[in-house]
């Protein structure tokens, strides 16, 4: 990975994954991408919008690192990167699962830890319950 | 207020996230289960495969913590901090930075509410920078961003079934 501070290497980071990810328009090429490559004109089909609007949004996702260009020097096809995706979503997924395993595992130790106060409260009440009957 | 056991996520600005769960059990106990290595130990393992193998926590203002996680295929992942204010059983704030390099740091306040027995722990994290809180986490709790992700959950099936063709 890049090593990553401020400025235009930081783009270079997940960061910039995830902010060509934000939009749904790309997600979509993203997503039409999936099925092969394409170039510029087919890409904006499906879409109402300009080629050069769809041009700004290929430019987004290949500095993301989410796409590049195919070997046809003709029609210059844009294809998939899935490597960077697939960086990208294990990132997040494992946010929120870290955090439901390690607190179901608190769960279980906070279980313990009454437990073992229940005991110990019960252990007092009962030395205490003896120091009465000694008096 | 919500159940115990149900985690919650959200992004109350754009540069924090914040953390909510129920537990069954009073706040001292959650206290000392954030604050005793031997008891962390025990439960922020994180997702399965994984365990924290170094818990150091020196636990004093001013003190520093280090936690160590290896994941199933041996990988580390490292992180720490300063602690900033030590208010036991209710508050605990800390510094902390990932060893990843694409973090910079960040402010984390645990706080530990206590109602009827019930702890409910708040943990608030608060990045230098809105580009660091979503590399840290790309918000799957925004709706927009949730919906976002179910598009992409379809879009990374349709690449494995695309893979296996």
């Amino acid at each position: 990975m890049e090593l990553v501070g401020y400025g235009e290497t930081y783009l270079n980071g997940l960061d910039a994954t995830f902010a060509a990810l934000a939009d749904p328009t790309r997600r979509a090429i993203l997503a039409r991408l999936a099925s092969g490559e394409a170039s510029v004109t087919e890409l904006a089909e499906p879409f109402a919008m300009t080629q050069p609007a769809i041009s700004k949004h290929l430019k987004v996702l290949e500095r993301a690192g989410l796409i590049s260009r195919g070997a046809d020097a003709q029609r210059r096809p844009r294809k998939l990167e899935p490597q960077r995706l697939a960086e990208a979503t294990r990132w997040l997924e494992n946010y929120r699962q870290f955090w439901e395993a390690s607190f179901g595992s608190l769960d279980v130790l906070l279980d313990e830890m009454k437990t073992m106060k229940a005991r110990e409260n019960d252990t007092h009440a009962r030395a205490d319950q003896d120091k009465g009957e000694d008096r | 207020m919500n159940r115990a056991g149900t985690l919650q996520l959200a992004t109350p600005t754009d540069r924090e996230i914040v953390i909510t769960r129920v537990f069954d059990a009073p706040r001292e106990m959650l206290f000392e289960a954030h604050t005793k290595p031997e008891l962390v130990k025990r439960w922020l393992n994180g997702a399965p495969g994984w365990s924290l193998t170094v818990c150091e926590i020196d636990l004093r203002v001013g003190g520093a913590y280090r936690y160590v996680w290896r994941g199933p295929s041996g990988q580390d992942m490292g992180m720490g901090g300063t602690y900033r204010e030590i208010v036991r059983p209710e508050r605990l704030v800390a510094t902390q930075l990932f060893d990843e390099e694409w973090t910079d740091e960040a402010l984390g306040t645990l706080a530990f509410t206590e109602r009827e027995g019930k702890t409910t722990l708040t943990n608030t994290l608060v990045y230098s920078s809105r580009e660091t809180r979503d590399a840290v986490l790309k918000t799957p709790m925004d709706k927009g961003m949730a919906n976002g992700y179910d598009q992409l959950e379809d879009l990374l099936a349709s690449m494995a079934a695309r893979r296996e063709a």
